[in-house]
């Protein structure tokens, strides 16, 4: 039922797009990358949510996951003069706010939702007082052409010209199908989300399977940062992460928990926005910005409200696992 | 497996280890969050010792800019109400195993919502302030009824939807300030000011906005405790599936607290806007509902003692200006305290090192799991 939805869906769009190139290349191209651009952050913010909801784990704190990897990879950057300096300290402190989550969520047992709005309020607090103005990146990232493929009419320009990070982020993506749904750990961390007491009968350490996973997630989630200081925005502002890592989560919901289906959701997002501000843009529609800026929210809302009762969450999800 | 999507668990309000004996319960109540400000103040000093300030010095000027002078104190009241509010909103959401971070949203929604019944109509005060403070309420009520009745009937997680209503009431007031309810002929995005038929006043320092506080706190702290429909609150929030087969109809109840919740926040806006501002400017409420839940939880989700914390965050706020002014630390360091705080009350870092004897005791009865 809810297959054949996305699935007319998806026809119904890729139609669209394919007529709207036929009458404007242009304009059409520049949706398509604004849609893919917007989409990134996301899609890896999604991944987080999932390798740690798979795990028997809701994690509400990606918002501030990413806004402090966001924050250490920007003046990680600007203060060493490498772009790639600076991305690794937005993936360490991505791993180390995982590591924090994890101690609360995991090893604390505390209840998890709390666990994350204290991470968000300590990167929010943390963010705001360490921020300087002034900083500027040593460089732009750069932008890597795949040569040939990008010569392709429409998906060329969109899909293989861009930074390196949009390319890490279609990696991660097909990376963690493969890993979810083919692999040992794949297995484990889903059984450990499902029903941890048959997990941990059968031998798997529930804790530090758990541990171990919302902790590399933080990793995922410094990726997402370090995309949207260094190469989505080139700057960092205070709070300018502006609710993506809970988007995200409802990203992952619309994709049902899998990590393409969350792709698929989050390049619809991402065209929904493309497509009003081209509208604005292009002055078709008089609509005042708040109510495009209100967009993501608003299909957030309406998203979930069709889809939360057809899908189903891990069934373990949001409980901290006691032995009997 | 309930179909109420995630389980209940123990925020922090019940005491999760009875085998630690009655007085553990009264003991945790006080010190741990006492302990957890003293914590959460010792790091902040570590912080603003090395931006190069005594932190003493700091502290000092923080409070006596607060707490020196009448005027002071005024400032103090008049930051603490809608933290009183706010808080109070996100208590009841917790009593029904409802985590509302949303209470910014509502706020702002009625803040608005207050100000334009208070400059559109021309009433007479008696009818007037009831009706703008009624009217503010129900917006917040409204826009925190969108989480509560998805929370009920498509089970979409409050915590997600509350957020995204933030965004959007933020969205929204931008709009309306700046087109249909803006002042006319003013470059800024606001609305016209209030009249005074809807104003509350202020009697010497006590700003009446305060004591509404006040008294909707005890009335909380009643109706929650001595009431049939708080006894139904904190049953769904303690076990939904207790509360259904006793017959309280979880969805009802859901709806009820979330509208209260939403109601409670909205009051905080309506109050700020016809006791302090007098007109509604975006940004001027912003940052109060992620203080609420700092609020709530340094009050174990107790109505009562929202009251003394939202008078702590009140004076911190009050004072993080002149810290700024006077030492050049910048006011974000409350920030941060106020965070740790919330991590120290929450996280189990207290109640286990600080109180390990308790702890030590535990583990032997239990033994190590």
């Amino acid at each position: 039922m809810r297959a054949r939805w996305a699935w007319t869906i998806t026809v119904i769009i890729l139609v669209g797009i394919m007529f709207s190139y036929t009458q404007d290349e242009l304009r059409t191209t520049s949706v398509l990358s604004f849609s893919l651009r917007y989409a990134i952050p996301l899609i890896i913010a999604a991944m987080v949510g999932l390798v740690c909801e798979r795990s028997g784990v809701i994690n509400i704190g990606i918002e501030g996951q990413l806004l402090m990897s966001a924050f250490a990879g920007f003046f990680g950057a600007a203060a060493t003069g490498s772009l790639i300096i600076g991305t690794l300290f937005g993936i360490g402190t991505g791993l180390i706010m995982g590591a924090v989550f994890a101690t609360g969520a995991v090893a604390w047992k505390m209840d998890q939702i709390i666990s994350g709005t204290i991470i968000n309020i300590i990167a929010t607090g943390l963010t705001s007082f360490f921020y300087a103005q002034g900083q500027v990146l040593p460089a732009s990232t750069p932008v890597v052409a795949i040569p040939y493929l990008k010569d392709l009419p429409l998906v060329g320009p969109v899909l293989f010209n861009n930074g390196l990070f949009t390319y890490a982020a279609i990696i991660i993506v097909i990376f963690l199908q493969i890993m979810l749904f083919l692999t040992i750990w794949g297995l484990r961390t889903r059984a450990v989300g499902e029903n941890p007491s048959a997990a941990d009968t059968s031998g798997i350490n529930v804790q530090r399977t758990r541990f171990i996973n919302v902790t590399l997630a933080g990793g995922l989630a410094g990726v997402a940062g370090a995309y949207l200081s260094l190469e989505a925005a080139g700057t960092f502002e205070r709070g300018f992460t502006a609710g993506r890592g809970f988007t995200a989560l409802a990203i992952m919901i619309f994709g049902a928990w899998n990590p393409v289906g969350a792709f698929a959701a989050a390049l619809f997002f991402g065209l929904t926005q493309g497509v009003a501000s081209q509208l604005q843009a292009d002055e078709v529609v008089d609509i005042p910005p708040q109510f495009i800026n209100m967009l993501p929210y608003v299909l957030t809302i309406v998203l979930l409200a069709v889809v939360a009762g057809r899908v189903r969450p891990p069934a373990a999800v949001g409980k901290p696992y006691e032995k009997d | 497996m309930s179909s109420d999507g995630p389980a209940q668990t123990d925020l922090g309000f019940t005491d999760p280890n009875p085998t630690l004996g009655p007085k553990y319960g009264v003991v945790k109540a006080f010190a741990i969050p006492i302990v957890s400000v003293l914590l959460a103040f010792a790091v902040g000093g570590i912080l603003i010792y090395f931006q190069g300030v005594n932190p003493f010095t700091a502290y000092r000027v923080l409070f006596e800019s607060a707490l020196g002078d009448s005027d002071g104190y005024l400032r103090v009241m008049q930051k603490s109400t809608p933290l009183i509010f706010t808080g109070l909103a996100v208590v009841v959401g917790l009593r029904v195993g409802l985590f509302n971070i949303g209470a910014q949203g509502q706020l702002i929604v009625a803040a608005i919502g207050a100000a334009w019944a208070g400059y559109h109509f021309d009433l007479p005060a008696v009818v007037h302030l009831p009706f703008a403070l009624g009217f503010g309420m129900l917006c917040g009520a409204a826009w925190a009824s969108i989480a509560g009745v998805l929370r009920a009937y498509r089970n979409v997680s409050e915590v997600i939807t509350t957020i995204m209503l933030n965004s959007i009431a933020i969205a929204l007031v931008d709009y309306l300030a700046s087109r249909p309810f803006k002042e006319p002929d003013q470059p800024l995005s606001r609305t016209p000011l209030i009249s005074d038929s809807a104003a509350l006043a202020t009697f010497g320092v006590i700003p009446s906005g305060f004591v509404i506080a006040l008294i909707v706190s005890l009335f909380f702290g009643w109706f929650l405790i001595r009431t049939t429909e708080g006894f139904r609150f904190n049953t769904v929030g303690l076990n939904p599936n207790a509360a259904r087969y006793a017959g309280i109809s979880v969805k009802r109840t859901i709806v009820l607290a979330m509208a209260v919740s939403g109601a409670l926040a909205g009051m905080g806006g309506a109050v700020e806007t016809m006791g302090v501002v007098g007109r509604f400017e975006p940004a001027f409420n912003a940052g109060l509902g992620f203080d609420g839940i700092t609020i709530a939880l340094l009050a174990r989700a107790n109505p009562i003692a929202t009251i003394p914390a939202a008078i702590l965050v009140g004076i911190l706020r009050t004072g993080a200006n002149s810290l700024q002014f006077e030492t050049g630390i910048e006011p974000e360091v409350v920030d941060v305290i106020l965070a740790l705080t919330l991590l120290f009350v929450a996280a189990p870092i207290v109640s286990r090192y600080i109180f390990r004897i308790n702890a030590k005791r535990k583990s032997k009865s239990k033994g190590r799991s």
